[in-house]
C-alpha cells in the first residue's frame, strides 16, 4: 500500500473515505488538523496525526469541537491551511464560534468536515446537518464516494480562500466508512511561514456591513457552483423523470435505474454542491423534465431548496412535480438504501419489482422465524461500567427513595440497552447533560423533590462539557453526585487520547489534566474508588445519597478492559462451585445470568447450573456477589 | 494488471460475522487485491457500536463496469462469507437468492441473551439444513478449531480468507492474496497467518461444495 503521504499522482488506491477526506487535506498543503473523536468522523484525524511528522503538519485532538474550530481558526488568521473535522453532534457544539466566523471571514484555506450519521448507527440522534449550514450560509459540499470526498475536500480549501470564507462539507456514514478505488492527486508544497497581519482584523463588528459582505460572498460561490464539476446529469436526452440526487442518493438512484432497466427513460442528476443552490444549473436540468424524485440523506433538503427555484422560474404546476419525502415516496426517517429507492422509483414508473422468487422469499422469511435471534449489544466482560452500574442499582434499591442516573453520552450508555444494561439512566441528553441536568434536578428540593440522583459522565466527556456544569451546581449549592467513569480512554469512539491520559494526538507526552486536583480546586469533595470494590462502594454511594450537602465529585477509576495487553493474566480465576449452585431448583430463578447479565457468566442448560464461560471470563470477579448462595468463586490468578 | 470479465457484474460478497471476529480486515484484504487487479471495487461496511458483540457485515462489490454504493440491495448476495454460522443464515435471510455461494464457519458465538437464559440457540442441525436450503453451494468448516490448532482464535478470519480463495469463487489467485497479506503484516508474525490461510483454502479446494 501507498502511504498517505506518498506524492504518488496518478496511482488507485483504496482507501476509506475518512483516509480520502484526509489525502484530499494533505494534497491541498494542509497546515493543522483539530477534531475531537466521534464516529463516524474519528479516522480523519487519526490518519493526519498518524503522518503529522512526516508531512509537516500540526494536528490535535481538542478538548471538544468549539475548541477545535477556534484551532482551526487560529491557522486560517495566520495564513495556513487547516482542517476541522467531527461528528454531526459536534457541529452543535462547535456552533457558537462558526456563527461568528461566518461573519470575520477568514485567511488560509479553512474546511470544516462534518459527518452525519443517518438512522444513528453509532449516535444518539440521525441530525441533518445541512440546514445548519445553509443557516450558517456558508459553501456546502457533498460527496457520493471516497473519491469525491478526497477532491473535493481539495478543492473546498482553495474555495475557501477565494472567498474568504470556510467551506462546510458534509460527509455521511456511508461515504466516510465505504472503501473505494480513489486515484491519488499531487500533493502541493506550502512553505508559507505562519504570520498575523495586524492590519486586518478578523471581528464581527460592523455587524450589519459583515452580514452583508456575507451575503456578497455567497452570490460570489453560486456563479462558481453554476459551473462546478461536481453537479452534473446522466441519462437519456428527453427523460420522462429526473432523479436529483446528493451524497450517496447518488449511486443509489443508478443503481435503481439499472435494476429496473430504466437507462432510457430516467435521468439523474447529482448535485455535489448543495448550498447555495445553483439555481441555473438546477432550472435548466428541471427544464429538460415534468418529473423529478428527489433522493438524499435524512431531511428533504435538496427538495425544499429546489421547490423554491422551481416554484421562482414557474416550472413548479399541477403538471410539473417534485416528487421526494413530502410525497410519501422516501421515508423521512432513517438511513436510504438501493431498497427505497428501487421501489420509489418502481412506483413512479408503474414497473413491478421482485428481487427474488417468491418461493424462495418464504423459505427465507420461515427460517428467520424459526431459527434466527437477536444479538444486542452490551458491555464488554470485565467491564468496570457494569461493576459500576451493578454497584449504584443496589444502593438505590437500598436507599428505596427511587433513586435513577442522569446519564451522558459514551459506553456506559449501553446501561439503557435492555439486554445487557440495567436501565437505572432515566435520562439520557448530550455530551455534558448529565451534570447539567443533575444540577436542576438538585434545586428541586422545595418543591418536594426528593429521590436521589446520580449523575454520571466518562473521563473524555467530563473534560469536553462536564465541567461548566460542575461548577454551576457548586456555585448554586446544588445537591449533586457526580460520578466520573473514569477508564482512561475515550472508549467508545476507538481509543483516542484525552487531556487525562498523558499523551497527545501524535503520539507525543502530554501534560495530565488531573480529573481529582480539577476538582479540590474548585473546592468539591472527591472520592475515588475502584468499581470493582462493590461492597464497600454500595455501602458508601448510599451514605453518599442521604448527605445532601451541594457538589460532590465521585471518581470510579479502572482502565477500560479493552486496554489490557492481550496474553496478560486476569486477575481472579473465577469458577461455580457446583455442590453450591442449586441452580434450578434455587429460588433465585438464575439471578447471577439473569440479573448481572456478563457475558461471560452463562447457564448450562443440560446441567441447569451456571457455569464460567472460560473463553469469554476475563476474570475480574465481580460476579461472585451475586450469588446468594456463594457458589460463585474467585482466587488470584498463579 | 489483469481483469477478467466477471460471471456477474457487479459481483456481490457479504462478509458477516461477530464484532471483533474481523471481517472487516478480510474484506480489506481481499478488495485491495482486486483493486489492484482492475476491478472497481466499493466497501461498505458498519462500525462503531458493533464492536461490543453486535453483529457486523461488510458488502464487498466489484465491477469492471462501474462503481456501485456500499450496500447491497436485499436478495443480491452472489457470495455470503459468514464467520459465524447464526450470522450466516441471518444474511442469506436478507440478502440471500437461489444463485448464492455459501462458506461458513460452523463454530457458534453465543448471544448474551442465551447465556442469560433468555433465548436458545437455534439448533445446530437445524441451522445447517437452513443454511444449504437458502445457497445454490455451501461449504461448512470449523475455521475456529483450525485458528486454535494453530495457536489463537484471531486466526479464524484468515482461515476464512484462505477458503474465500479456495473457493474460486473470487477472480483472486493463492499467491496473488498471499501477497497482500505479506505487505499488510510484519514479517515476524507471518507464518500463522499464513499458515490459517492456507488451510482454509486448502479445506475448500479439497472438499468441494457440500
Amino acid at each position: 500500500m501507498v502511504a498517505l503521504t506518498a506524492n504518488a499522482a496518478g496511482k488507485t488506491e483504496l482507501l476509506i473515505g475518512n483516509e480520502a477526506i484526509a489525502r484530499g487535506a494533505l494534497e491541498a498543503g494542509v497546515r493543522v488538523a483539530a477534531s475531537y473523536p466521534g464516529t463516524p468522523s474519528s479516522e480523519i484525524l487519526e490518519n493526519l496525526a498518524a503522518v503529522a511528522e512526516e508531512a509537516g503538519l500540526y494536528a490535535e485532538w481538542s478538548v471538544n469541537e468549539k475548541v477545535a474550530v477556534e484551532v482551526g481558526a487560529a491557522a486560517s488568521f495566520a495564513g495556513l491551511r487547516a482542517i476541522v473535522s467531527f461528528k454531526h453532534e459536534g457541529l452543535n457544539v462547535a456552533l457558537d464560534t462558526l456563527c461568528h466566523l461566518n461573519l470575520t471571514g477568514t485567511k488560509g484555506g479553512l474546511v470544516v468536515v462534518v459527518c452525519d450519521d443517518p438512522g444513528g448507527w453509532s449516535s444518539p440522534s440521525e441530525n441533518d446537518s445541512r440546514a445548519i449550514v445553509q443557516w450558517l450560509n456558508v459553501p456546502l459540499f457533498e460527496p457520493s464516494t471516497p473519491q469525491e470526498a478526497k477532491d473535493m475536500t481539495r478543492w473546498a480549501f482553495e474555495l475557501s480562500e477565494q472567498t474568504g470564507t470556510y467551506c462546510v462539507m458534509r460527509s455521511i456514514t456511508r461515504v466516510s466508512h465505504t472503501t473505494g478505488t480513489v486515484v491519488l492527486g499531487e500533493i502541493a508544497s506550502r512553505d508559507t511561514p505562519a504570520h498575523f497581519d495586524t492590519s486586518k482584523l478578523f471581528v464581527f463588528v460592523p455587524i450589519i456591513k459583515k452580514h452583508g459582505n456575507l451575503l456578497t460572498k455567497v452570490e460570489q460561490v453560486k456563479e462558481i457552483f453554476e459551473k462546478s464539476q461536481f453537479n452534473y446529469y446522466e441519462g437519456p436526452e428527453h427523460p420522462e423523470l429526473v432523479m436529483i440526487s446528493s451524497g450517496s442518493g447518488r449511486l443509489y438512484s443508478a443503481e435503481a435505474v439499472e435494476c429496473l432497466r430504466l437507462e432510457k427513460r430516467v435521468g439523474i442528476v447529482h448535485l455535489g454542491t448543495t448550498w447555495p443552490v445553483p439555481a441555473k444549473f438546477v432550472e435548466k436540468q428541471l427544464s429538460q423534465t415534468s418529473r423529478v424524485l428527489v433522493v438524499e440523506e435524512v431531511d428533504p433538503f435538496v427538495e425544499r431548496n429546489l421547490k423554491v427555484v422551481a416554484a421562482d422560474s414557474g416550472w413548479l404546476d399541477r403538471d410539473h412535480v417534485i416528487y421526494g419525502k413530502a410525497s410519501g415516496h422516501i421515508k423521512p426517517v432513517g438511513e436510504l438504501s438501493p431498497e427505497i429507492v428501487i421501489n420509489a422509483l418502481a412506483r413512479l414508473t408503474g414497473i413491478k419489482h421482485e428481487p427474488r422468487s417468491k418461493e424462495y422469499d418464504e423459505r427465507a422469511k420461515q427460517a428467520a422465524k424459526d431459527l434466527v435471534i437477536d444479538r444486542e449489544l452490551m458491555w464488554c466482560p470485565g467491564c468496570p461500567h457494569r461493576a459500576t452500574f451493578w454497584t449504584i442499582k443496589n444502593a438505590f434499591r437500598l436507599d428505596g427513595r427511587d433513586g435513577f442516573v442522569s446519564g451522558d453520552i459514551g459506553c456506559y450508555a449501553l446501561d439503557r440497552r435492555g439486554a445487557g444494561g440495567y436501565l437505572a439512566t432515566k435520562i439520557a441528553l448530550a455530551m455534558g447533560s448529565g451534570a447539567g441536568v443533575a444540577s436542576g434536578l438538585g434545586k428541586l428540593d422545595q418543591f418536594g423533590f426528593s429521590q436521589p440522583v446520580i449523575a454520571v459522565c466518562g473521563d473524555s466527556t467530563f473534560y469536553h462539557a462536564a465541567i461548566p456544569a460542575l461548577i454551576n451546581a457548586k456555585y448554586n449549592r446544588s445537591d449533586v453526585i457526580m460520578m466520573i467513569l473514569d477508564n482512561s480512554a475515550t472508549a467508545m469512539t476507538g481509543f483516542q487520547p484525552h487531556p487525562g491520559v498523558g499523551v497527545n494526538a501524535m503520539g507525543k507526552a502530554a501534560p495530565v489534566v488531573d480529573i481529582e486536583g480539577l476538582c479540590r480546586g474548585l473546592d468539591i469533595p472527591v472520592e475515588v474508588m475502584d468499581p470493582f470494590d462493590i461492597t464497600e462502594n454500595t455501602k458508601r454511594l448510599v451514605e453518599l445519597m442521604s448527605d445532601r450537602s451541594g457538589a460532590r465529585v465521585v471518581i470510579m477509576r479502572h482502565p477500560c478492559v479493552l486496554l489490557r495487553p492481550p496474553g496478560e493474566k486476569t486477575p481472579f480465576k473465577v469458577s461455580v462451585d457446583i455442590s453450591k449452585c442449586r441452580g434450578d431448583e434455587c429460588g433465585c430463578a438464575k439471578y447471577c445470568v439473569r440479573a448481572f447479565k456478563c457475558p461471560g457468566l452463562v447457564w448450562d442448560r443440560t446441567r441447569g447450573r451456571a457455569q464460567i464461560d472460560e473463553a469469554v471470563c476475563v476474570g475480574c470477579g465481580v460476579c461472585t456477589c451475586t450469588c446468594p448462595a456463594s457458589a460463585i468463586m474467585k482466587e488470584p490468578s498463579e | 494488471m489483469s481483469k477478467d470479465k466477471l460471471s456477474v457484474d457487479p459481483l456481490n460478497i457479504v462478509v458477516c460475522g461477530v464484532g471483533g471476529q474481523g471481517n472487516i480486515l478480510i474484506a480489506r484484504l481481499a478488495g485491495r487485491s482486486l483493486a489492484k487487479r482492475g476491478y472497481i471495487v466499493t466497501i461498505g461496511e458498519t462500525y462503531g457500536a458493533s464492536q461490543r458483540g453486535g453483529d457486523v457485515m461488510s458488502n464487498i462489490r466489484l465491477s469492471v463496469r462501474h462503481r456501485y454504493g456500499p450496500l447491497i440491495p436485499p436478495g443480491g448476495a452472489h457470495i455470503v462469507l459468514g464467520l459465524e454460522p447464526l450470522e450466516t443464515l441471518r444474511i442469506l435471510v436478507d440478502f440471500g437468492n437461489p444463485q448464492v455461494a455459501t462458506i461458513t464457519n460452523t463454530r457458534p458465538i453465543l448471544p448474551v441473551t442465551v447465556g442469560m437464559g433468555v433465548t436458545q440457540y437455534p439448533d445446530y442441525d437445524e441451522l445447517r439444513r437452513a443454511i444449504a436450503q437458502l445457497s445454490r453451494q455451501v461449504w461448512f468448516l470449523d475455521a475456529t478449531e483450525v485458528a486454535l490448532g494453530l495457536g489463537s482464535v484471531r486466526l479464524t478470519n484468515m482461515v476464512m480468507l484462505g477458503a474465500l480463495v479456495g473457493s474460486s469463487l473470487l477472480p483472486i489467485t493463492k499467491a496473488q492474496l498471499e501477497e497482500e497479506i505479506k505487505e499488510r503484516f510484519p514479517k515476524d508474525t507471518l507464518k500463522p497467518i499464513l499458515e490459517a490461510f492456507r488451510k482454509g483454502l486448502s479445506h475448500t479446494r479439497a472438499t468441494g461444495c457440500a
